[in-house]
């Protein structure tokens, strides 16, 4: 359905006007990908983008090529990761590390606002010097497209609005990267959240390697995104380069290191919340939060007050908290869920049933960052497909007319 | 005002909630075994220790059980009222009350003797049956409500 | 002319100010010690400032500066506009602080958040209150605001538990409401000594000479899980449907407003779901351990 609006090749991008028509396809020459910064820059974007760091893939500052991980891919399975030498100069030849981007929307840490003491009987409130310049997120792979959909819906979807993710979110500029693989603990394809990047992007990219060529076939998303292109050396895209770009997701979508059967996944965890697997998965699990943190989707935060010696000014914080802590789901009386099997099934019926519930739909993307993370490599397509197979079936004497 | 008053006939013997639907001929039974006893407020049915002989069915009124130890203040751990019924250690050796019963307003409680209706539910053991089926939720609902009370489910 | 709505103006700006987290000024006017451990307070807004009307089962967010922020339910009549009441329990730091303000304290507080009791239910009805501890907290604006329309529902039947006799909320209010010739007010301890001529006993014990139409009442439940738990199943056992029965929850909450996660419920997140909920829709969950 997308060839048909992709067939048509556009005119090449106008200098200085709005650009490049929104939905046309271009391409990009690998020694031109400077030119792609610069003009993200010029545009007044400070450029986020994956970057090796400790033996892995983070996102981090992009100032040119040289801080892409290029030439490195992942090898990544439950409870492993290792970065590895590709046999081309790729640039964007990995899948997804432990970092996401919602560590820049959702900072890890946050100063909310300060309550400032003017009288005994008042306080001020003012809210911290606007850190968040505009930026560019490069290499935003269609799960994480899908995550940042969620995150948006239960921080800026609901009646409370969260003024600093609204904020950052109004700043973003979403430069996607199609995945041409897929790793080891990847699973979007089951989730319906990728490999391709559809929509809910600005630019999207998909890097062509074929038969020694090394170009980006390059599509606009927003009219953003065309006018973040103004000055960048871009040529009409062929069909041929649109259908080369689409194998390569194809490649991706046929290479899922991991699937998950979703069918009636909901009814399926709330009906079992007394299943055994939970004990068993509860037994293994050390409650680390590593999957909560590394997770795309998780939001869940604790909020603190620092107070100052003269009781006069009390900041407000928020920090990222997991329902693995003891702490999440304490009262006066005891935590609610205080053992691990209690937690490891708060934490995957909220991802994959509730969440529907709560903010209308999976909180889960695909994107085996949970799996690859978690130290004991616990598998929750695993867990789920255990879940199935213990789920009492409806007896022969069970309803319907015999 | 404290002891027996009125008769009980044997119609309202069998009118009595507790009592009602057990067989005629045992309820007959048991009317020579029966007194209505009216107490003022205040007053103490039993006391925990003493040979347990009747079984209480409360009339009108307002008894409190409580848990009396040497040195600590009397604890109320139950009060009951109108249809309510205590006293069945006449039935569980070694027949003494764990319980003082006291009254909290002026009662009116129909007293059966815990000799007589022994020997009346073994004689009937179909009344019997039906005697403690009456008997055994309201000893269960107590121990739940005790056990939670024990719990202390409103602790800070 | 076309007579289309107006199209909305460009996507406004985006606030610069705390949000839904921030909160306003207010003082504490008055105070009373409830209990040993537990007081009510009177909190009055900054001079200009209104207070936002609530309706009852809702509460909000307070603290005093730098002690920590904690959901309170709002205790008040809702009839009365212009302050709000709470009555706070010292068990950790936050309401420990507030629950020794003193009059003229500083309370940081916002609100009201959450979905309260469906007192429109009532009308035409039995009612029938349970509480326990605390939990009578959160009932008395709902117990306010049905004696304002006493005329508007069939009887009314309160039981109210609590721990021993010096554990009582309300006692003055509690002693005028007993007097009432219009509706029953039961109140029972868990252990009592002599001085005590009221019940001792289980709320449970309480239900079976409570007078209701089974087939034409509404239940309302506060207090802990366990005891509304052996309360709705004895009200159901006298006939009254799942569906007249009502529960106030409680989670941990922190944000007040479906942000921060802590007081899910299963699918509910208490403090923008709840923290009332129809027994129906939580009476398996509240079955599961550890939820
Ligand atoms: S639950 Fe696991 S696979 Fe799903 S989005 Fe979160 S980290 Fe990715
Ligand atoms: S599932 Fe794994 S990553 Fe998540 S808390 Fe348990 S041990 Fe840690």
């Amino acid at each position: 359905m997308s060839g048909l609006r992709n067939a048509h090749v556009g005119d090449p991008p106008s200098h200085g006007g709005m650009g490049p028509a929104v939905g046309s396809r271009w391409l990009l020459a690998r020694d031109e990908f400077p030119s792609l910064l610069d003009a993200l820059r010029r545009a007044g974007y400070r450029i986020v983008g994956p970057t090796v760091r400790d033996g892995a893939i983070v996102y981090g500052s992009i100032r040119s090529v040289a801080d892409l991980p290029e030439g490195w891919t992942d090898r990544q399975s439950a409870g492993a990761y290792r970065l590895e030498r590709r046999p081309d100069r790729a640039l964007f030849g990995y899948n997804v590390g432990p970092h996401s981007w919602k560590k820049y929307l959702f900072p890890p840490r946050e100063h909310l606002f300060t309550l400032r003491r003017t009288d005994a009987a008042k306080f001020e409130v003012s809210v911290p010097e606007d850190p968040d310049p505009p930026m560019a997120y490069l290499g935003v792979r269609a799960c994480e497209i899908a995550a940042l959909n969620i995150q948006d819906r239960v921080f800026v979807g609901g009646a409370a609005v969260d003024p600093g993710y609204a904020r950052r979110k109004a700043r973003r500029l979403v430069v996607a990267v199609q995945c041409g693989q897929a790793g080891g603990t990847c699973f979007c394809v089951s989730m319906g959240t990728g490999p391709a990047v559809r929509d809910g992007f600005d630019l999207s990219l998909t890097e062509l390697l074929d038969e020694g060529r090394h170009e980006f076939l390059v599509e606009i998303g927003t009219a953003d995104g065309a006018r973040v292109l103004d000055g960048v050396p871009l040529r009409p895209a062929e069909p041929s380069d649109v259908r080369a770009g689409e194998a390569r997701v194809a490649d991706a979508a046929r290479a899922m290191g991991r699937a998950m059967d979703t069918e009636g996944i909901h009814d399926l965890l709330l009906g079992n919340l007394e299943s055994p697997v939970w004990d068993d998965v509860g037994r293994r699990c050390l409650a680390c939060t590593n999957c909560t943190l590394a997770c795309p989707t998780c939001f869940c935060h604790s909020t603190e007050e620092v107070p100052d010696l003269s009781a006069e000014r009390d900041e407000r914080w928020r920090r990222w908290d997991s329902c693995f802590n003891l702490a999440f789901s304490e009262l006066h009386t005891g935590s609610v869920r205080s053992t691990t099997p209690a937690r490891y099934r708060q934490w995957l019926t909220h991802k994959l049933a509730t969440w529907f519930d709560q903010f209308g739909s999976s909180g889960c993307v695909g994107c085996g960052r949970c799996i690859t993370w978690c130290p004991v490599g616990i598998d929750l397509t695993a867990e789920v497909r255990a879940i199935r197979a213990a789920a009492p079936r409806p007896g022969p004497g069970a309803g319907g007319t015999a | 005002m404290n002891g027996p008053v009125r008769p009980i006939t044997s119609a309202e013997l069998e009118a009595h909630a507790f009592l009602h639907g057990l067989s005629a001929r045992f309820l007959a039974e048991l009317l020579p075994h029966t007194e209505r006893r009216e107490f003022a407020a205040g007053h103490t049915v039993a006391r925990e220790g003493d040979p347990a002989r009747e079984f209480f069915l409360i009339e009108v009124g307002k008894v409190a059980l409580e848990i009396v130890a040497e040195g600590r203040p009397h604890l109320t751990v139950l009060t009951l009222g109108p249809g309510e019924v205590f006293g069945w250690s006449w039935l569980v050796p070694p027949h003494l009350w764990r319980v003082d019963a006291r009254t909290l307003k002026p009662s009116r409680v129909v007293v059966v003797a815990g000799p007589a209706l022994r020997d009346a539910l073994e004689a009937h053991p179909e009344d019997g049956y039906r005697f403690l089926r009456r008997l055994v939720p309201i000893l269960a609902r107590r121990l739940d409500a005790t056990r939670l009370q024990v719990f202390d489910v409103y602790r800070p | 002319m076309s007579t289309a709505p107006e199209i909305a103006g460009p996507v406004a700006p985006v606030p610069s100010h705390g949000g839904p987290l921030e909160p306003a000024p207010f003082t504490v006017r008055a105070r009373a010690q409830e209990t040993r451990d537990t007081v009510s307070l009177v909190l009055a807004p900054a001079p200009g400032s209104e207070v936002p009307a609530f309706r009852p089962g809702q509460f909000n967010m307070l603290s005093v500066p730098g002690r920590g922020e904690v959901a309170i339910s709002i205790s008040g009549d809702p009839g009365r506009a212009g302050e709000w009441v709470h009555t706070v329990r010292a068990l950790g730091l936050a309401t420990q602080a507030l629950a020794g303000s003193m009059p003229g304290t500083l309370i940081a507080a916002r609100g009201p958040y959450g979905q309260g009791w469906p007192v429109d239910r009532a009308w035409g009805k039995d009612v029938v209150i349970v509480a326990g501890g605390v939990g009578l907290a959160p009932v008395r604006p709902l117990l306010l605001e049905l004696l304002r329309h006493r005329a508007r529902f069939g009887r009314l039947e309160v039981i109210y538990g609590a721990r021993t006799p010096d554990d009582l909320l309300y006692a003055p209010e509690l002693a005028a409401w007993r007097g009432r010739t219009d509706a029953r007010f039961q109140v029972t301890v868990d252990a009592a000594g002599r001085d005590w001529y009221g019940d001792v006993g289980l709320v449970t014990q309480r239900l079976p000479d409570a007078r209701f139409d089974p087939a034409s009442a509404v239940a309302f439940l506060c207090g802990p899980e366990i005891m509304m738990r052996l309360t709705a199943e004895t009200l159901e056992g006298r006939g009254l449907p799942r569906e007249g029965i009502w529960v106030s929850l409680e989670r941990t909450m922190q944000c007040g407003v479906g942000l921060c996660g802590h007081c899910q419920f299963g699918p509910y997140l208490l403090c923008r779901d709840g923290p009332v909920l129809p027994y129906r829709d939580v009476a398996r969950l509240l079955r599961i351990r550890g939820l």
